[in-house]
């Protein structure tokens, strides 16, 4: 295995708030990693530095062999990142189908029928075909969610991240999406995935990391991740050395 | 389900009535000198010329989220260019008009450089100041007669066509034709690839970024090719008034607070929108423009209260109600019942 992703030494602040600080990691093609840690510990903005949506002080991103720090989120998209967004944010006044479509001309860079059949088979697979006419604005949270996920599939990526998608779920739901997730791991994508619905989480990552105050305080095998002191003590607030 | 039995389509029976319905239209339209008046035609020709600047403005403040107020700057630019061009360099009026619009684009390059470092509000604040930049340079020039302005001399305005009404019906089917050409080319653009990109943009910019889309180089090309169309635009409509002064080519109430009346009127952000928002303006302007200011204060209080109540404009109330796109940009799955034992 080779590493698709490796980030050395990432590091932003905004003022006196490091939302990252010397983060180094190497995610392995075709891995699922899985990201917790409490609110605000900088996950998310540890997505914004992967796609691009945020520049680094210090630090570099390399993909694919290749360094793309300097690179724009649309390049590092074309080049086969895609991510889904906590909050979504679809293109409210075109359809459900217009938005994937827009994935799969810009990002994947698909003419024509051949973009076409593959957003139906996306929206199949995430289950938005009922939905395809549905104007984006008009739905559900839910629904939004998997149109996040709809989009950042129509991009076809190498490596997706996924931004708390699971919340809210009911839990017929969740199995679902994480039957989705696993099936969309098992054709050979490479996945992080930041959750706090740690069953599902736990049901698709091969390893585990811990994030807190922009720093990486653990990394390992998700089920030993999940024991050790350090997570207990964030999530339980139990005393490491209780 | 099967995925066969699903297909994806880009038209609709409205869009196809609409397009049946346009062409009988443009065809009365063409033939207008045989059936209008004079003075009929020198209105209609205004419409077209407003309609295209209309398309051209909602192309980028509706699209790009460009919101200019300094389109004069190309109308005026426009209008200067086929004076300078057919008087110092010889060119026949319509050659002029062409390279009028192709001179816009190049000096819209820098232009854009500038203005693409500011932001919303000061973006439009940055659009004014190019215009007054633009307005005042061209009071220096005093071979184009400087801050008074100066006609198109009669031999230019004769080498158009041999006699009056030739030259009317020219100058009519070139404003026709420049609207059709503008409609024609916003299409045909939101319809391509390129175009999916731009309406992404519109929708949600940051969605956009994170999908592969360039953002600063799709409105670049927006900008670029927007001002190409509105200085060609400027040309035509300074060949129909055949004097130009800075003032007038330089305004910013004639070619854009009317232009942002129009589009805001009929519904940003939609092709159909602009041809609403023009009808509606001629409508106002021929019934109530002899009442002098009180017509301006109606169109200020329209404009007030469509944005109140119908932000996105008559073309937005009546797509609501009907759900109708008459030019079809969008695309729509359609299920079939696959036969079975067939």
């Amino acid at each position: 295995m080779t590493a698709i992703l490796k980030l050395d030494g990432l590091s932003k602040a905004f003022g006196a708030v490091k939302v990252a600080e010397g983060q180094s990691y190497e995610v392995q093609e075709g891995e699922a990693l899985g990201v917790i840690g409490p609110n605000g510990a900088g996950k998310t903005s540890m997505f914004n530095l992967i796609t691009g949506t945020l520049a680094p002080d210090a630090g570099r991103v390399i993909f694919n062999g290749q360094d793309v720090t300097a690179m724009s989120a649309a390049k590092r998209c074309r080049a086969g990142i895609a991510r889904s967004f906590q909050v979504p944010q679809p293109f409210s006044g075109m359809t459900v189908f217009e938005n994937a479509m827009i994935a799969a001309t810009q990002a994947a860079d698909l003419r024509g029928a051949e973009a076409e059949r593959h957003c139906l088979q996306v929206l199949e697979q995430t289950g938005l075909l009922p939905k395809a006419n549905t104007l984006a604005g008009s739905l559900t949270l839910l629904e939004r969610k998997r149109l996040e996920l709809t989009r950042a599939l129509c991009a076809k990526p190498k490596l997706l991240l996924l931004d708390e998608i699971a919340g809210g779920l009911t839990e017929g739901e969740c199995v679902s999406l994480v039957q989705t997730i696993r099936d969309i791991h098992a054709s050979g994508v490479t996945i992080i995935w930041i959750e706090h619905v740690v069953h599902a989480l736990l049901a698709v990552v091969d390893r585990l990391i811990v994030i807190d105050f922009g720093k990486k305080i653990a990394e390992g095998e998700p089920r030993a991740i999940m024991d050790s002191p350090e997570v207990k003590e964030i999530y339980l607030g139990i005393e490491a050395d209780a | 389900m099967n995925l066969s039995d699903y297909t994806v389509t880009r038209t609709s029976p409205a869009a196809r009535a609409a397009a049946a319905l346009g062409a009988i239209v443009l065809i009365a339209l063409i033939a207008a000198p045989w059936w209008a008046g004079r003075a009929d035609m020198r209105l209609m020709s205004e419409l077209f010329l407003y309609l295209a600047l209309a398309s051209l403005w909602n192309l980028m403040a509706g699209y790009a989220g460009l919101v200019s107020v300094g389109q004069q700057a190309y109308v005026g630019f426009g209008g200067y260019m086929l004076f300078a061009l057919t008087i110092f360099g010889g060119l026949h009026p319509i050659a002029a008009i062409v390279v009028a619009g192709l001179l816009g684009a190049l000096i819209a390059i820098p232009a854009a450089v500038l203005i693409f470092r500011l932001r919303g509000a000061y973006f439009a604040i940055g659009t004014w100041v190019v215009a007054e930049v633009f307005r005042l340079s061209f009071a220096q020039v005093s071979a184009l007669g400087g801050g008074s302005g100066s006609s198109l001399p009669v031999g230019i305005v004769k080498s158009l066509a041999s006699g009056r009404s030739a030259r009317e019906s020219l100058s009519y089917w070139l404003a026709l034709g420049s609207a059709v050409l503008v409609i024609a080319a916003v299409y045909l653009f939101l319809r391509s690839r390129r175009g999916l990109a731009l309406t992404a943009i519109r929708d949600n910019e940051l969605a956009a970024g994170s999908l592969g889309i360039d953002i600063w180089r799709t409105k670049f090309a927006v900008y670029v090719v927007t001002a190409a169309l509105t200085s060609l635009a400027g040309a035509l409509i300074f060949l129909q008034k055949l004097r130009i002064s800075p003032d007038a080519a330089f305004s910013v109430n004639d070619w854009t607070a009317f232009v942002i009346f129009i589009v805001v009127i009929g519904g940003i952000g939609t092709i159909e929108g602009p041809i609403i928002g023009t009808l509606i303006f001629f409508l106002l302007r021929e019934t109530l423009a002899d009442l002098g200011t009180i017509y301006l204060m109606v169109l200020g209080v329209v404009a007030i209260v469509v944005m109140l109540k119908a932000p996105k404009g008559v073309w937005g109330l009546i797509r609501a109600r009907f759900d109708l796109q008459l030019f079809p940009l969008g695309y729509r799955v359609v299920r079939h019942i696959s036969k079975k034992d067939t």
